[in-house]
């Protein structure tokens, strides 16, 4: 039996004896979904036993360095991990900026005490981290940001405004553009900083949406003292790693585009609401709709596939996550409008369980922000017209 | 599968590449159209291809073949998308070989895979009898008589059908239009007596045909699979054909970007090259991610051509239709991008949607299969 063999078996029987049966269903529309912190209250004991043993395992972060907490898995065992959850259907322990943003990010560029301070806690969902990047006048053009760190000897004094922030109100940390040299080009002097949300003179206030959520905050900071030891890579070279951290986000938010498996196709959930004849949707454009939603759906999934293979087989061009972030949010929001033509006059009732609380609409009303936040679809062209085909 | 070429796959690409690009590019079309070649295709070049081993491609080693797969085919068909090369690869080496592999008899595959696979033998297949593809409505009769059938009817948008010398003709043994069952195909030589074949030449300056059958008497071997149920054979067929049409509007679909791309780097307006233009940088961002996604599909469907897996039929239909979308889109945007120069026959670029429609509209457009796409779906 060949080592790949004997991790799946080993996988598969560790599995099953610590997945409780409740964390074997998907988590369908964020429901049930888990992100840790300090501040989380757990659904169920069930969803704290499987945080906690997934996390103690390092299979939050499966391909995490075991130094630090990870599971050290390589590609082909964190491959056949995916697919052994999978096929108990077992849901994600944990979501976390934390692990898809500033965790990649502190591994590539973080000192050593950093990683050693941040990254088991972030593996174990003890602390949920927030980003701090937009301001209100700095949002497409984000590197015009002028919240600013004054060095004050062995600290800096932050003041601004952060917007944008996700569950700013939540979180336990915020990972931070701050100006750093108010002086140079405008993307030469920002650093990247970590502190805790309980500092002193930090007040993130919920922003409530057109969705009627609020899972945005702005953040104030006054007077915030942030530690020297809190800067990621050089001070002013905070840019660099901003960009290497937006394409990360860009991967995450495009993916959304990408609906589960499982999922009910749009056909399937048509079929029940406008009824068939001779196995044709009676509403024909609506047919017509769905029919091009999902023939570009297989398309950008098909894609998705092909350029993480060609990234492993070492061809393609790289520099995909802008593409990625504009045909996967462009189409999340097709995906809605079909959706709510779909569902019906039923699906525009805001409350109540006839609309399950409206969770089309309003799902439909958050999917707008989809193109906007991570750099907007105008931005992700202008990425992919002066970084790929040489328009300048 | 990963979704990529592998290094054999990918020397082939390269290898078409060469060979097209210096025997047979754009100004070849051109220069055939220019001659009104009878053909539509150079002979010359057919041999040249044939000497290459690309009609052997798709046929099994055991009939004298390179059972090297559609996507290595591919390689080919896209890049001859890419040069606009008129070949009968498409008629005879990818829908001839597919459906006498699919359905033929021991003797029907040792007899004409080999001589396809040689240079000696070329088919087209003729199904559609409206001018619209709908192969299940097929209504031409072939009625048993004696040892044999006799064929009565006519096909159109058959393509080699003036030069092939075999055809491949859809035919009603049972049953009425719509059905499934009831469909045969038979092999019929061009030139028997009641076949008549008037030539039409197309947008593309190629070669298509419509063919009227008068009493066309054929023995019972001249059947290809089973009678009545010929329907699957078919169908199998047109998903190989439309999987490799799909492969070559991705390789018009490139090369009228890539041109375009270009053009945009040389061309000054206002005082500037106009690819330094917001609103043309956003269109041409736009249509390249529209041609990503066009790769993904492609290569999904032929790599399930070639493992033979249940999904063929519905990535068949993905991926021509976004391909016929694609294809017309990147066809349009070349001809606005380049302006007034877009619209003369002396530049090049204008050749790239005259063989984009008829790729397009050939065994189905968008229409038709997203339409198919939803009925497999169960919608």
């Amino acid at each position: 039996m060949s080592d790949l063999h004997v991790f799946r078996q080993e996988s598969r029987d560790w599995l099953e004896e610590n997945c409780p049966q409740s964390m074997r269903s998907p988590v369908i529309a964020g429901e049930g979904a888990c992100w840790g912190g300090r501040n989380w209250t757990f659904a169920s004991e069930d969803q704290k036993l499987w945080m906690e043993r997934m996390g103690a395992k390092g299979w939050t972060a499966p391909d995490w360095p075991t130094e630090y907490g990870g599971g050290g898995l390589d590609k082909a065992q964190h491959k056949i991990l995916k697919e052994e959850m999978a096929r108990i259907r077992a849901r994600s322990p944990l979501d976390s900026f934390g692990i898809w943003m500033i965790g990649p990010a502190l591994l590539k560029f973080g000192s050593e005490a950093l990683k050693q301070q941040h990254l088991p806690a972030i593996i174990r969902g003890e602390i949920r981290w927030c980003q701090g990047y937009s301001e209100p006048n700095a949002g497409s053009d984000l590197a015009g940001l002028q919240s600013k760190a004054v060095d004050m000897g062995d600290h800096f004094i932050a003041n601004g405004q952060k917007v944008w922030t996700s569950y700013g109100d939540k979180a336990d940390w915020m990972f931070c553009l701050l100006r750093t040299d108010p002086d140079a080009k405008k993307q030469m002097g920002i650093s990247l900083v970590l502190f805790d949300m309980e500092t002193p003179g930090v007040t993130p206030k919920p922003i409530k949406l057109i969705s009627g959520s609020s899972p945005f905050c702005e953040t104030f900071l006054d007077d915030v003292r942030v530690e020297k030891d809190q800067v990621v890579g050089e001070v002013n070279q905070g840019w660099t790693i901003a960009k290497y951290l937006l394409t990360h986000e860009r991967e995450m938010i495009g993916g959304m585009g990408l609906t589960g498996a499982g999922s009910k196709t749009l056909g399937a959930i048509a079929a029940k609401t406008v009824g068939t004849t001779d196995g044709r949707l009676n509403d024909l454009f609506m047919r017509t709709d769905i029919a091009r939603w999902e023939i570009d759906a297989a398309a950008f999934a098909f894609t998705a596939e092909r350029v993480t293979d060609e990234a492993k087989a070492g061809q393609g061009i790289g520099a995909t996550s802008a593409m990625l972030k504009y045909y996967g949010t462009e189409l999340n929001k097709r995906r809605f409008e079909t959706m709510l033509k779909i569902g019906g006059s039923d699906d525009l009732i805001w409350d109540g369980d006839i609309s399950n609380n409206g969770w089309t609409a309003r799902t439909l009303l958050r999917t707008k922000g989809n193109s906007i936040e991570g750099g907007t679809s105008e931005v992700q062209l202008n990425i992919i017209a002066k970084n790929i085909l040489g328009l300048g | 599968m990963a979704l990529v070429l592998n290094e054999e796959q990918q020397m082939l690409k390269e290898s078409a590449q060469g060979f097209l690009s210096e025997h047979a590019p754009v100004s070849e079309l051109r220069a055939q159209r220019d001659a009104g070649s009878d053909r539509g295709y150079s002979s010359t070049l057919w041999s040249q291809m044939v000497n290459m081993g690309w009609a052997a491609i798709l046929v099994p080693e055991e009939y004298g073949g390179l059972a090297f797969g559609h996507v290595g085919m591919a390689q080919i068909v896209e890049q001859s998308g890419r040069t606009l090369t008129a070949s009968p690869l498409l008629s005879t080496a990818i829908l001839g070989v597919t459906a006498i592999n699919f359905a033929g008899s021991e003797d029907q595959k040792t007899e004409l895979l080999g001589a396809i696979a040689g240079g000696e033998l070329t088919i087209a297949l003729a199904v559609d009898e409206k001018i619209h593809h709908d192969p299940m409505q097929t209504a031409m009769p072939a009625v048993a008589k004696g040892d044999g059938y006799v064929l009565n009817g006519e096909k159109r948008f058959v393509v080699d059908g003036s030069t092939a010398d075999k055809l491949i003709v859809a035919t009603r043994t049972a049953g009425s239009p719509g059905d499934m069952k009831g469909i045969s195909l038979f092999l019929v030589d061009r030139t028997a007596s009641g076949v008549s074949v008037q030539r039409t030449e197309m947008l593309d300056g190629r070669n298509a045909a419509i063919i009227t059958f008068t009493d066309v008497e054929v023995t019972a071997d001249a059947m290809l699979g089973e009678q009545d149920r010929g329907f699957r054979a078919l169908s199998a067929t047109l998903d190989a054909g439309n999987a490799h049409l799909a492969a070559e509007l991705l390789g018009i679909a490139q090369e009228s970007f890539d041109r375009t791309l270009q053009y945009m780097k040389e061309r000054k307006q206002f005082g500037a090259l106009i690819g330094s233009f917001q609103a043309l940088q956003h269109r041409t961002a736009h249509w390249w991610s529209e041609i990503e996604m066009c790769k993904s599909v492609v290569l999904k469907v032929l790599q399930s051509l070639d493992e033979e897996d249940l999904k063929g039929p519905a990535l068949a239909s993905i991926a021509k239709a976004k391909l016929c979308e694609v294809a017309e889109l990147s066809t349009n945007e070349a001809i606005q991008l380049h302006g007034g120069i877009g619209m003369t026959d002396e530049y090049e670029i204008g050749f790239f949607i005259k063989r984009a429609r008829p790729a397009q509209m050939l065994f189905g457009d968008y229409n038709y299969h997203a339409n198919r796409f939803a009925l497999i779906s169960g919608y």
